[in-house]
């Protein structure tokens, strides 16, 4: 298994992080070698293996549509990059 | 005087032959002349230790002493501490200043502790030597060539470098056990849903698990009493009465049955680790254990398993750092997007970013039944190989690492080789089990670790078999040649 330059792109794309093009060669190589040794799980038959989330097997617990925690807005805000108002301020996305 | 373990400190402590200030002091006097070379601490808290260690001074002497009620320790930088940078030794976070206090943080803090400040890791704990963090990696006190295993490694480091007498760690994938075994240590990971995970920095959520490192088993079982129990701000806490560790080291362990995997004893163990764990399964033996071979016949795919899951659940948690809220944000941005790409393109290391792209493209259309549910489905498997042999044993004993510490920059260049060295810590995470690891044995001078393995929340047994063996050895009371 190994994955092409578009195929890199396409995985940045999705994760939202910019690669550059010089350092692709490296990251196919390296995710190729990750790939490669994974592949090692298509060998078992796993038809009726029921997929495991949870090493219990937990379901999520819910709790009661209440009000538990008090607003931390000003506290939190302190360690934004940059807020206006009581907003979380990014470059401007609509015209 | 360094050298003390908690449960020493406590003693001293309660016959005043010193006070909880003055043995703060002399820890933080050590980092200040012996952490540069080291490199374990990433942010050290001096002023703030020693006003919480005048406070423990004050409630001891009005009677008012919590368990650990002046014991200095250090938190592992992936804990949220109140007013105090929790950096994950991450460029992503090293701005970052945590509003608020991990449960873990918390719940010791109760209990008493001084915190000396927050140790390095791998960076989002994305590794086994250390190498990755963004403050630079960290080095093993019993060589200083060789990494001190990873993630946890600045714990590992601070302690058997005498800089502190415990830390916190996290496990995903060995992160506690690794280092310990590396460090000549003893760390505890604890069953899944038993350590509370809110305001611990999430790697792989069904995977993390918080716990104890230190020098003896007997004070894994002081820290873990403090740390232990359900938290309702963690949806995978799990509700389940947490036993007194303490008192059960003395629990009667005649006829326990040790199981010894036929699988972790295989080409890729250093015949030196292999014989130093057939010695301490003597020392069981003379204790009036029973060993016995078992068999986990899905071992091999532990490794391949854990590189989809915890990369899939890596690409999803760390999503969150996005430079919008906090944290580290590019300068300049030119739209949202770039604000984005730009962002976590300069945030992240190169690690963590290989491990978001595997993630992504495990959970990505066309592939996730090929890899995701693929690995959701050997996870099983593994699990299911644990409960047959938990049929006919009570614990599990083998090595915690195929090979000693290795060399700063040796695998560094090769994922999957690094990958290759949690073999046998890896399991024992996607499984949900607990897992103790502690000295056993030394090979050219470098520390060696025994793995037990325990039956879900049986951290009891676990803590009694290493206390009790470490009655019977004293390889947890070697120093290093680099401590203080």
């Amino acid at each position: 298994m190994s994955l092409d330059q578009n195929d890199i792109a396409k995985l940045a794309r999705l994760a939202r992080i910019n690669i550059a093009e010089t350092e692709t060669a490296e990251l196919s190589e390296r995710i190729g070698d990750i790939l490669n040794m994974v592949d090692a799980m298509q060998a078992v038959d796993t038809a009726n293996v029921v997929a495991m989330a949870n090493p219990h097997d937990a379901i999520q617990r819910l709790r009661a549509d209440e009000v538990t925690e008090s607003n931390h807005r000003e506290k939190f805000q302190q360690i934004a990059p940059q807020t206006a108002d009581g907003l979380y301020l990014v470059p401007q996305v609509i015209e | 005087m360094p050298k003390h373990t908690i449960a020493d400190i406590l003693r001293g402590l309660e016959a005043k032959t010193f006070s909880s200030e003055e043995i703060t002091q002399q820890y933080l006097d050590a980092i200040a002349k012996h952490d540069s070379k080291f490199n374990s601490f990433i942010t050290v808290t001096g002023e703030q230790a020693l006003s919480q260690a005048r406070a423990a001074d004050t409630a001891r002497q009005k009677g008012a002493a919590g368990a650990l009620c002046g014991v200095p320790i250090a938190h592992k930088d992936i804990f949220c501490t109140e007013g105090v940078r929790t950096s994950c030794a991450s460029k992503m976070l090293d701005n970052f200043i945590a509003p608020y206090n991990a449960t873990v943080v918390d719940r010791l803090a109760s209990a008493g502790v001084v915190t000396l400040g927050k140790t390095n890791l791998d960076e989002f704990a994305m590794g086994s030597s250390n190498e990755t963090s963004f403050y630079g990696p960290v080095r093993n006190p019993w060589n200083t060539d060789c990494v001190p295993g990873g993630s946890s490694g600045g714990s590992a480091a601070a302690i058997a470098a005498g800089m502190a007498p415990a830390a916190t760690g996290t496990d995903t994938g060995g992160s506690i056990r690794q280092p310990a075994a590396l460090c000549g240590l003893t760390g505890l990971k604890p069953t899944y849903g038993r350590v509370s995970r809110y305001g611990m920095i999430a790697f792989a959520s069904s995977l993390d698990q918080g716990g104890p490192m230190a020098k003896t088993a007997e004070d894994n079982a002081l820290l873990l009493q403090a740390m232990a129990g359900f938290d309702h701000r963690d949806s995978t806490s799990m509700n389940v009465a947490v036993p007194d560790y303490v008192a059960g080291l003395s629990k009667d362990l005649s006829g326990l049955k040790i199981g010894v995997p036929k699988e972790y004893f295989s080409d890729g163990l250093a015949p030196d680790i292999a014989a130093a764990i057939e010695a301490s399964l003597d020392v069981y033996r003379k204790m009036g254990a029973e060993i016995k071979t078992i068999s986990l016949p899905h071992t091999h795919l532990a490794v391949p398993c854990y590189y989809i899951i915890a990369p899939a659940e890596a690409s999803t948690n760390l999503s969150r750092f996005d430079g919008v809220r906090y944290g580290y944000r590019c300068e300049n941005p030119k739209d949202l997007d770039d604000l984005y790409t730009r962002t976590r393109a300069e945030g992240f290391g190169a690690e963590v970013k290989r491990r978001i792209l595997i993630g992504t493209y495990a959970l990505s259309s066309g592939f996730y039944d090929a890899y995701y549910r693929k690995a959701q489905q050997i996870r099983r498997l593994i699990k299911q190989d644990f409960d047959e042999a938990f049929k006919s044993v009570d614990i599990i004993a083998g090595p915690t690492t195929p090979n000693p510490a290795f060399a700063l920059g040796e695998k560094v260049s090769d994922p999957v080789t690094m990958y290759l060295e949690d073999i046998y810590t890896i399991a024992v995470n996607l499984a949900g089990l607990p897992a103790i690891s502690l000295p056993a044995g030394f090979t050219q001078g470098k520390p060696i670790g025994l793995q037990l393995i325990g039956r879900d929340f049986d951290e009891t047994t676990l803590l009694a078999a290493a206390h009790q063996y470490q009655q019977r050895s004293d390889w947890h009371q070697q120093a290093a040649p680099g401590s203080v």
